[in-house]
């Protein structure tokens, strides 16, 4: 069922003068309930942009937001629920923090929803330990690592329990472990709240192996939004708009143009290897 | 949004104004401030808008932006008219309520009073239309450098100065995204009653001056690495040269300047 839907969303910067710019050029989109999708589109396609109008922080010049098959602008006393439900985490939400403590600074936004002090306890405790900062609670923000920052201005947000939640480039500047740790620890989150995950990011690798669907942004037009590996079958297309596909998938390519019989939808490592190891065993038998 | 504020209010567009030279600018506003204030008639008032009116055509810049640089003061003409208006005691009465008087002299006055303070509002805001703040800074301190003679740290202004107005930019990003993320968190920073509008700023000023300390910090290590040794013996990427047609507009501007005087000085 759909959760999020947008009829020709438009939202243009600076109206009127000379920074005049279309940013998000009539977008209509369909977001489902209870998935992982990824949003990729080369720097200044309008995806940031786009999501800032998911919660209500953008107002569209034109078109409408719909959350729950309400329009978000309707009323504007109601635009503080939608971001409720609507949760966003920023690129480089590290910056953000302020308060005393990390348990602290995640109980913001679940103080600003009028919860309970035992419901905010008990989801600061269930989201530290998602994201493994359980042992952090009590120690400043301003003292933790980068790595362990993120993960504490992420978790202010997924405490509130949003039922879409948006995290834009949560894993730029991590290293490599890092990076795999935090898309394993969101992918568990989705799992365990059974929510809506939207996950921008500039690696092809990381939403290949963690998203079903992606939303492609060009030029502030929405180029094709559907399952992942529709979308990494149209190579050509996805090098015209500044990106590319997976690496795995480019040599998966390249051994199918060589005349080995490799299906089409390889993208992550881990189907790639299964996928050649049983053409090598098909192979060993016929020798 | 944050964006619309105009700090540095530089309307980049290309115009004869623009072009001029920022020293010499800086100088014709000065002497455009001097005749509208050594002036006590309406006629000189009348030359101060024919100036105004030419070097608003010459810099293109669209009428619209002279409103918005006077709808701020608004109120403070309100106040310097109904002020003049009230305590002016010269000329013919014409309408009297107890302690109130309003007098011919008193209108006169207010009215004099504020077509030259929106005079000298669209005119010197023409300045910072039409000059880049990069461009003032660096023609303050040319103009300023005579009093390195005295041991005034005129190169280190100008470089604060520079730094600070090339920060005002980021800075407000900044502020705008931080808001944008504590919004997104549910807080709430326009709508309670005083103390809690006070309080919803916390959340947005720690972080800001976390960063703006970040940035201080990055900034001065970026500086020393590139062996930053203050002014002494630098040279610049922008030099300041003057040609004939900023001679020419010291020229026009001293030559209103004169005629204002003069007109001044038959007419009482």
């Amino acid at each position: 069922m759909a959760i999020l839907k947008t009829e020709g969303l438009t939202y243009t910067y600076s109206a009127g003068t000379p920074f005049e710019k279309t940013a998000v050029d009539h977008v209509d989109l369909c977001i489902e309930e209870n998935t992982m999708i990824g949003v990729i589109g080369h720097t200044g396609s309008g995806k940031s942009t786009l999501m800032q109008h998911f919660n209500g922080l953008l107002q569209p010049t034109s078109g409408k937001v719909l959350l729950e098959h309400q329009d978000i602008w309707a009323d504007k006393s109601k635009l503080r629920e939608v971001r409720f439900k609507v949760g966003l985490v920023f690129q480089y939400p590290e910056y953000q923090l302020f308060e005393e403590t990390v348990a602290k600074d995640i109980a913001f936004g679940c103080r600003n929803m009028g919860l309970s002090e035992e419901e905010t306890k008990k989801r600061i405790i269930e989201t530290a330990q998602m994201l493994g900062i359980r042992e952090l609670l009590d120690r400043s923000p301003f003292a933790l690592s980068g790595g362990q920052k993120r993960r504490a201005a992420i978790a202010g947000v997924m405490a509130m329990r949003p039922k879409v939640l948006i995290l834009d480039e949560p894993c730029a500047g991590l290293d490599p472990r890092g990076r795999e740790l935090m898309l394993h620890q969101i992918q568990d989150y989705q799992k365990k709240t059974q929510s809506t995950v939207l996950l921008v990011s500039h690696s092809m690798e990381d939403v290949a192996a963690f998203t079903k669907k992606l939303l492609v942004m060009n030029q502030g037009k929405l180029f094709c939004y559907e399952e992942t590996e529709k979308v990494f079958r149209r190579t050509e297309e996805l090098k015209a708009l500044g990106l590319r596909v997976p690496q795995i998938a480019s040599v998966m390519q390249a051994l199918r143009k060589k005349g080995y019989d490799l299906p089409e939808d390889l993208y992550t490592v881990e189907k790639a290897r299964d996928a050649v190891f049983t053409l090598l065993r098909k192979e060993a038998a016929s020798c | 949004m944050l964006k619309d504020i105009t700090l540095g209010q530089y309307f980049p567009i290309d115009s004869i104004l623009h072009r001029l030279d920022p020293r010499f600018k800086i100088i014709d506003t000065m002497l455009f401030i001097i005749m509208l204030f050594s002036g006590n008639h309406f006629w000189t008032l009348m030359i101060g808008a024919i100036f105004v009116i030419m070097a608003q055509l010459l810099s293109k810049v669209p009428l619209k932006m002279s409103w918005k640089s006077i709808r701020p003061i608004l109120p403070v003409l309100a106040v310097t008219a109904i002020l003049n208006l009230v305590f002016i005691d010269s000329g013919d009465l014409l309408f009297e309520w107890k302690f109130l008087k309003i007098t011919q002299g008193g209108i006169n006055t207010s009215i004099f009073m504020v077509c030259r303070i929106v005079l000298l509002i669209i005119g010197s805001s023409l300045l910072t239309y039409t000059t880049s703040p990069i461009l003032l800074t660096d023609a303050i301190e040319s103009l300023m450098s005579p009093l390195k003679k005295v041991n005034f740290p005129v190169h280190e202004m100008a470089m604060m100065m520079s730094i600070a107005l090339r920060f005002i930019p980021t800075l407000l990003e900044e502020t705008d995204k931080i808001m944008s993320a504590q919004k997104a968190r549910g807080a709430m920073l326009d709508s309670g009653t005083l103390m809690e509008r006070v309080k919803a700023m916390i959340p947005i000023l720690i972080p800001l001056f976390v960063s703006a300390f970040r940035r201080a910090e990055e900034l001065a290590t970026a500086m020393e690495c590139r062996c930053y040794r203050g002014g002494e013996g630098r040279t610049r990427l922008r030099q300041l040269k003057a040609s004939g047609k900023d001679y020419i507009s010291l020229m026009i501007c001293l030559l209103f300047l004169i005629t204002s005087a003069a007109v001044n000085i038959i007419l009482s």
